[in-house]
């Protein structure tokens, strides 16, 4: 937990820091097996995270995440350094992730169907929360959001975590990615782009695609059950 | 839309530009207009601070782990993988 807190002080800097990926590397390719158990530390939580979010169980993303350190390793002279090691680890495991988890048939049709629609746009809250062109403020809320209760405690239960964690797993998967780095792994803007080969702007449009459909899931999670009466 | 440039922005057009606002994204102008919107709607006041509830949030979910068993392969695999260099 406090290392990656850690990380993600580290991601709040501009650009990746090359020395202590230089350091590890070199050690790494001299078989040093400290730097390996020193790797597996620092990145294999981000990388079960990530991997996770695109395949159906645990037992699949260790699999995946084994087979990126072994293609890490096998990639490690080849690598040039010309992204941080932590940005080319998550290229890795996102190529791989991606072609198992389509194998594994996750992507339903509705998904499918849903991904379409979100991919290209669409709006952050359902149209009809807004009054329309007759409406006394056009444009304005018609059904506000409510405040939720306890947000402090509830948002932190496991069962708004696991709320949320399905919510982001039902996202269209680019949004996916840039959410899961974004704001679970606590990478900033331009490693992400960096990653996933965004631009900034559209690394910023799936964000806020993501985010506003993990807080209406969220709405629905935590918002005082009686709506009909508080609209 | 026969909207004037420095008109009101409408709650809809607030939610989308929630992020870009978090992100420090809206030049002055974006941001005065922005900033002049949620000093008169208390709704969308609320939805931004849910925004920033809902990221605050995911960065607090435990970071996932693998299993000692999985971990104990990958060194095997690192010292198979030593010799051959």
């Amino acid at each position: 937990m406090r290392e990656q807190e850690a990380a993600r002080g580290e991601a709040q800097e501009p650009g990746p820091a090359p020395d202590p990926d230089a350091a590890l590397l070199e050690r790494l390719r001299r078989g040093d097996e400290a730097a390996f158990r020193t790797l597996l530390d620092e990145y294999g939580p981000f990388l079960m995270r990530l991997v996770m979010m695109h395949v159906p169980s645990r037992s699949i993303a260790e699999e995946v995440v084994g087979d990126t350190w072994l293609a890490v390793l096998n990639g490690l002279d080849r690598f040039e350094g010309r992204s941080s090691l932590r940005t080319w680890i998550a290229s890795i495991a996102l190529n791989k992730a991606r072609t198992r988890g389509t194998r594994e048939g996750r992507i339903l049709p509705f998904a499918l169907l849903r991904r379409r629609y979100e991919e290209g746009g669409g709006p952050a809250v359902d149209p009809d929360r807004f009054q329309g062109r007759r409406g006394e403020r056009p444009g304005w809320w018609a059904s506000p959001p409510a405040a939720w209760e306890e947000p402090e405690r509830q948002l932190e239960a496991a069962e708004t975590r696991d709320a949320m964690l399905r919510a982001i797993r039902d996202l269209p998967p680019r949004q996916r990615e840039v959410i899961t780095m974004r704001d679970l792994l606590g990478w900033d803007a331009a490693e992400v782009c960096n990653a996933l080969d965004l631009t900034e702007t559209n690394q910023r449009v799936l964000l806020h695609r993501a985010r506003s459909k993990v807080r209406s899931a969220l709405e629905e999670h935590l918002e005082p059950k009686d709506e009909e009466a508080s609209r | 839309m026969n909207r004037r440039a420095n008109q009101m922005l409408t709650c809809r057009e607030m939610v989308e530009l929630v992020t870009d606002y978090l992100e420090g994204r809206l030049d002055d102008s974006g941001r005065e207009r922005f900033e002049a919107h949620v000093a008169e709607c208390a709704a969308c006041t609320l939805y931004i601070e849910q925004m920033r509830m809902t990221i605050a949030a995911l960065g607090h979910i435990p970071p996932e782990t693998i299993s000692p068993e999985a971990e104990r392969e990958l060194l095997d695999a690192f010292r198979d993988w030593r010799p051959t260099r």
